[in-house]
């Protein structure tokens, strides 16, 4: 049986990052992202040049711990190895992915459970960007690739940054759409990235809240590059599929600060527990939302209002309070959750950001990402005379996302003591080589980081093996996110001098 | 039962904030300085310093490809 998930829940967070070389607006993006996954897989031994990713789909579980070691009948001679960098696509040490999405490098962070760490495995990714682009720029001959955590280039182009959370399946669907769409139009107030220019392709002068809000078209839908939906139904768990489904939300931004990332995976765990324990009954839907998000977006003094079909106008702060005022009155009600204070950490966080927010806006700014950049541009407008259409505002806008702490504008706020940080640098630098130890990315990290020669290639949901010896590839499922966590297997895989060993280790009942 | 007891949420309306530092029960990570206005000209002059020379060119040059 799935319990309803709190503020604690299987969930992950995909940044597809912007890519340019300085002064060479016309070098191939899919090459360039291919080169930044390939010398960052090589530098820690990782074959990128080969099909490493198993996009094979699983049988259901047999084994009662959830293991059972399969054997494929495809002979390892029969694949051959994949040459082309634009197909670059491994599993790092710490259990995330790492692989070029269209014509971006993309990070799928490891799984978690709880939201301060998806803040700390985000953080790695951008760790490991910012090792990439060094590495890179190590190489003789090597023109300078930059990336960008943003969402967006101002020419009428976006790339996502994607959560996913697993829900359990019996939740019925049009009950998420009902309950998240007035949740996701207004959101953007506490983890929006800001942006320089309205419109698509930024034409018209000024500053709005959201990176991404521009770019959706639909309120429901399959589609994630053409007529973004706020919900997308793409339905593909990663798990065992008649007991959990996991959504993909394509409609936040790509965070900076900590406590921005927190409160956007934090809350919407929070909103979607709610939901799936029917806590949510009153229907705060709110008239035309795609038209209402981009309303909310082009007002950064939130005084925008958004009607409801019940005929109230509400501002989004007041659509937010209602679910944070909703979320105090189920949690009080219960007696069960397991990780008190990492959502007493996200009501805590959640509650002062919406009061700073409704008081001076600005008093937000070290906490919320779009508070600070407009803190920022707004000092420059001031001191210079800048109008929104200039040149220089539209530099700092890409610039704040640059991965290069020398070069990030974000990052020199941060050195200076500008941002409430919830990672150190020494756990995001673990976090960048170790998996989180209470979800299956802790199997599927070590076999990594253990046994990389004979990782014949891996997925959320397998890793196969390429056994000295044996005929066939040993696939090894792990369809239940919440097995192969270091309790379970780590004593195992400890013990396993070799794959052979492990594998039988893991084919012997318990 | 019920859980554990939990102070109301408390809205502040028209009510101006504490200068920004983490909630009580933050970690102790770095405090936010107090407001950009006090150091706003060393804040700039530093950005001054790395913001990239030529911005029309170096917006310009921000191409992308369309992604997810």
């Amino acid at each position: 049986m799935v319990s309803t998930m709190t503020v604690r829940r299987i969930m992950g967070l995909e940044t597809e990052f912007g890519i340019s070389v300085p002064g060479d607006p016309l070098a191939n993006p899919m090459f360039l992202s291919g080169q930044v996954v390939s010398v960052y897989a090589a530098a820690h031994g990782i074959r990128s040049n080969q099909s490493s990713w198993d996009y094979a789909f699983e049988d259901p579980l047999q084994d009662a711990r959830g293991w059972h070691v399969d054997r494929d009948t495809a002979d390892p001679s029969q694949l051959t190895d994949i040459e082309d960098p634009t197909l670059a696509n491994v599993v790092l040490p710490n259990g995330a992915r790492y692989y070029v999405d269209h014509a971006h490098p993309e990070y799928s962070s490891p799984e978690v459970t709880v939201p301060r760490a998806a803040v700390r495995w985000d953080r790695a990714g951008d760790a490991i960007a910012l090792e990439s682009v060094r590495l890179l720029a190590s190489r003789p001959g090597q023109a300078p690739v930059n990336l960008y955590k943003n969402n967006a280039d101002g020419k009428g182009q976006s790339y996502g940054t994607h959560e996913n959370y697993l829900m359990p399946r019996r939740t019925p669907f049009p009950d998420i759409v009902r309950h998240l769409i007035p949740f996701f139009v207004t959101r953007q107030v506490v983890c929006g990235a800001g942006r320089v220019g309205l419109g698509v392709d930024s034409r018209v002068p000024g500053f709005q809240v959201s990176q991404r809000a521009d770019f959706f078209e639909t309120e429901v839908g399959l589609e994630t590059t053409l007529k973004r939906p706020i919900i997308n139904t793409r339905d593909e768990p990663h798990a065992v599929a008649d007991r959990y489904r996991r959504l993909h939300v394509i409609i936040g931004d790509a965070n900076l600060l900590d406590v921005a990332t927190l409160l956007k995976m934090g809350t919407t765990s929070l909103v979607l527990g709610m939901i799936e324990d029917g806590h949510l009954t009153s229907d705060w839907s709110i008239r035309r939302p795609v038209a209402a998000l981009q309303a909310v977006s082009h007002d950064p003094t939130l005084k925008t209002t958004v009607e409801l079909v019940d005929g109230r106008s509400m501002t989004a702060l007041d659509v937010q309070w209602m679910y944070l005022e909703a979320a105090r009155s189920w949690l009080d009600a219960r007696a069960d959750d397991p990780v008190p204070s990492a959502t007493e950490e996200v009501m805590r966080y959640w509650e002062d950001v919406l009061n700073r927010l409704g008081g001076d806006v600005m008093s937000a700014a070290g906490l919320v990402d779009w508070v600070t950049k407009l803190q920022l541009l707004n000092g420059y407008r001031q001191r210079d005379g800048l109008e929104w259409d200039d040149h220089r505002l539209a530099a700092i806008d890409i610039q704040w996302a640059d991965v290069r702490p020398e070069k990030g504008l974000l990052h020199r706020l941060r050195d200076r003591g500008r941002t409430v940080d919830l990672v150190t640098p020494a756990e995001v630098r673990a976090a960048q080589a170790t998996p989180p130890e209470d979800t299956r990315a802790w199997f599927r990290g070590n076999c990594v980081r253990r046994f990389t020669p004979q990782v014949f290639s891996a997925s959320w949901d397998s890793v196969v093996f390429d056994v000295p010896g044996r005929p066939n590839l040993q696939r090894v499922p792990i369809l239940e996110p919440e097995r192969g966590t270091r309790a379970q297997v780590g004593d195992l895989l400890d013990q396993s001098d070799d794959v052979e060993s492990l594998l039988r280790a893991l084919a012997t009942p318990e | 039962m019920p859980g554990q007891e939990h102070a109301r949420p408390q809205r502040r309306d028209e009510e101006p904030p504490e200068a920004p530092e983490p909630p009580p029960a933050a970690p102790s990570g770095a405090a936010v300085k107090e407001g950009l206005e006090d150091d706003i000209d060393s804040v700039l002059d530093e950005i001054d310093g790395v913001l990239e020379s030529n911005a029309e060119e170096f917006v310009r040059g921000f191409v992308q490809k369309g992604g997810q």
